[in-house]
């Protein structure tokens, strides 16, 4: 996990090609690796957009508003969530819960951590990720 | 003089703008040419008033919150390095009733102190827990957490002195103590306060459960979500170590323990522990089949201590302080206080720890003040996405894991989740399916198809098609996962599922409360 880790912190994903290397290096199948690889939500496949943005849509934010403020950041963004944006600009993802309960809804942009996300954040998150 | 300004660090502190204001103060303060330091500290835990800032006086320590980068300037203008007053002036933050009325034993340093500066964590009482332990020895110190009635905080409340005695009296040899920072509930922060406000407890606590067992490796598992948490964490143990706290002979005893943070990888079910311990053996995170325990082969088939963060925390408070200080306060066999988190649709959101007995109304209404939507309390789900959602009706249930059982709920982790009259209760149990089938670990069928259905049954529900049909569907499928689930998530998911059913019929079309309730 560690080498996985790693490796997305560096090239934003684990490339495909990756599997093996890592299979060789730690002595194990490549089945192995590809089957923690997958496993894990936090790995991604695929080269992520230049800004990540992960919504919290668990339950705390839910009832702090969560269920509209999410569709209002996909909107603002022209993005679905789990998708990134044709244009490489973003990716958007949900996630289940950032601690940030009492004071949801919360996200994380680009590493950095927003909560109470009002329409005003919004229009926040969407400028920085046109930047 | 020089002054000192606490602005925290904390995550949630952070997220509502406390490094733009603790730059604001760093700034104002250089421009003004006065000698100061902006001390990064924990929360205290009243989420509502952050960034709570506060200065230290020759009166005391005065609060001010919440701050926004923009009040700063005038704060020091008007004097806040005096502890003037100020709109946002609070005076005394723990003569705050929110914070008053609290039992603070794991929270008592956090807020107060520098986490990551072990002289404040000596000067606040620290290590006192771990110089007794290696006084009376590790059999005394297992007795000790047993006599304090401690349990498991992070779910399952199983006693910690029966945990560590089996470690205990396995044969000597490797052994490991893990701790589950996993922390994913929703509506749960304690554990990540803690890491973040107070790390160096969770290190003695984690070293006292190596000396008790004969254990010398700990490992920390923390969430990935966590970043500012991991940090701190790694921060003090480094600390920890160059200070001879960690490493061989702690603390100039004739044990060895040092430990190290592993992260996780977004997966919910990690935070089960045998799950766990495959993550941290580098696998996929299937749940193991028990027996065997953890705690007769865990990590790497090694005697395990496995706890919650909040577990291994109030060790060093029952060390220093005696078993009894810790199971004078409590409620039936819930022993000591817990760590409650008030959070959602809430006015006075945070932490607040109490000792167990107090109700749940008493939480929502008197100390969380209600909605902040100013809207009726409708619904609150006590325990994360596992834990039933209890309407105002069951409101006098008291804070206690066998009170919480017996009305079919779950206090969990202690998360308390408020929702305000505009929640709709069939879409909440619709995603407490999906939760369930986005995160099983797909080694049980009904855990991994049945909640794949149950979220199609909701659908259809929702939707008005065949409602009572569907609902008999529902209640089925919940029957089957409880009963044929390996682990809770599997066997749990029917609580959040099955209370909305029970609690708020009319949210699935159903007139009265349906016969055939569980
Ligand atoms: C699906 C699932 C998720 C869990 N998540 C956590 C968690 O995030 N943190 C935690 O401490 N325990 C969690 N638990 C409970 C652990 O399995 C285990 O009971 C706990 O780590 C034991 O520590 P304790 O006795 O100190 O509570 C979870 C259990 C299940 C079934
Ligand atoms: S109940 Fe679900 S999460 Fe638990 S072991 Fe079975 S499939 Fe895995
Ligand atoms: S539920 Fe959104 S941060 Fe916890």
């Amino acid at each position: 996990m560690p080498i996985l880790h790693a490796m997305q912190e560096t090239f934003g994903y684990v490339p495909q090609d990756a599997v093996p290397l890592i299979a060789d290096a730690m002595n194990l199948s490549r089945a192995e690796v590809h089957g923690t690889f997958t496993f894990y939500h936090d790995f991604r496949h695929e080269p992520a957009g230049r800004h990540i943005v992960k919504v919290c849509v668990a339950e705390a934010c839910q009832a702090a508003g969560a269920r509209v403020t999410t569709d209002k950041i996909a909107k603002a963004l022209d993005c679905a969530y789990g998708e990134t944006r044709p244009d490489g600009q973003v990716t958007l993802e949900p996630i289940y819960c950032l601690g940030l309960c009492a004071c949801g809804p919360s996200a994380m942009v680009n590493g950095r951590l927003v909560g109470l996300i009002d329409d005003e954040a919004i229009d926040e998150i969407a400028a920085e990720v046109r930047s | 003089m020089s002054v000192v300004i606490y602005v925290p660090c904390d995550a949630a502190a952070v997220a509502v703008g406390a490094d733009r204001v603790a730059k604001a103060f760093v700034d104002g303060l250089a421009r003004r040419g006065v000698e100061g330091r902006v001390v990064r500290n924990g929360s205290r835990g009243m989420v509502w008033l952050e960034p709570l800032v506060e200065v230290v006086t020759p009166a005391g320590r005065v609060g001010y919150g919440p701050v926004k980068p923009k009040d700063v300037e005038a704060l020091l203008d008007g004097g806040l390095l005096d502890g003037a007053g100020h709109d946002l002036r609070l005076g005394d933050v723990e003569k705050i009733p929110f914070f008053a009325k609290q039992e603070r034993f794991t929270f008592k340093r956090v807020g107060v102190t520098d986490p990551v500066s072990l002289d404040d964590y000596l000067a606040h009482g620290g290590y006192k827990g771990l110089e007794r332990a290696i006084a009376i020895g590790p059999a005394d110190t297992v007795e000790e957490v047993f006599n304090s009635g401690l349990r498991g905080r992070g779910g399952a409340g199983f006693p910690t002195g029966i945990k560590w005695r089996t470690v205990a009296a396995c044969a000597p040899g490797k052994k490991y103590v893990v701790c589950n920072a996993d922390e994913g509930d929703s509506g749960t922060f304690a554990d990540r306060m803690i890491m973040e406000g107070d790390p160096f407890q969770l290190i003695e606590g984690m070293t006292i459960a190596g000396v008790a067992v004969g254990a010398d490796m700990g490992y920390v598992y923390c969430r990935s979500e966590y970043p500012h948490a991991i940090a701190a964490m790694n921060k003090a143990i480094e600390a920890a170590r160059k200070a001879g706290y960690l490493g061989s002979r702690v603390a100039g005893s004739d044990y060895d323990f040092d430990m190290q943070v592993r992260v996780g990888a977004g997966a919910y079910v990690c935070g089960e522990e045998t799950s766990l311990l495959e993550s941290l053996e580098g696998r996929r995170g299937l749940v193991r089949a028990k027996p065997p325990l953890p705690a007769h082969k865990g990590l790497f088939g090694k005697p395990t201590v496995i706890n919650n963060v909040l577990s291994l925390a109030a060790v060093p408070f029952i060390m220093s302080e005696g078993a009894k200080a810790y199971a004078d306060v409590g409620f039936g066999r819930s022993r000591g206080t817990m760590p409650i988190q008030l959070a959602g649709n809430v006015k006075y959101g945070g932490l607040y720890e109490i000792a167990f007995g107090v109700t749940l109304g008493e939480l929502v209404e008197d100390v969380a003040g209600g909605t902040f939507t100013g809207r009726d309390v409708r619904a609150v789900q006590v325990g994360g996405p596992l834990g039933a959602y209890f309407p105002r009706s069951l409101f006098d249930t008291p804070f206690d894991y066998e009170a919480f059982a017996k009305r079919d709920g779950l206090i969990g982790h202690g998360g308390v989740v408020i929702f305000d009259d505009t929640v709709d209760m069939a879409k909440q149990a619709r995603f407490a399916m999906e939760f369930c089938s986005v995160e099983s670990c797909g080694k049980c069928t009904p855990c991994r198809i049945g909640s794949t259905r149950g979220v199609e049954v909701m659908d259809r529900i929702i939707a008005g098609v065949e409602r009572e049909k569907n609902l008999a569907i529902l209640e089925d499928l919940s029957h089957t996962m409880k009963l044929g689930s390996l682990c809770a998530l599997g066997g749990f998911t029917p609580y959040p599922v099955m209370s909305a059913l029970t609690h708020f019929p009319e949210d699935f079309g159903r007139g009265s409360m349906p016969l055939a309730a569980e």
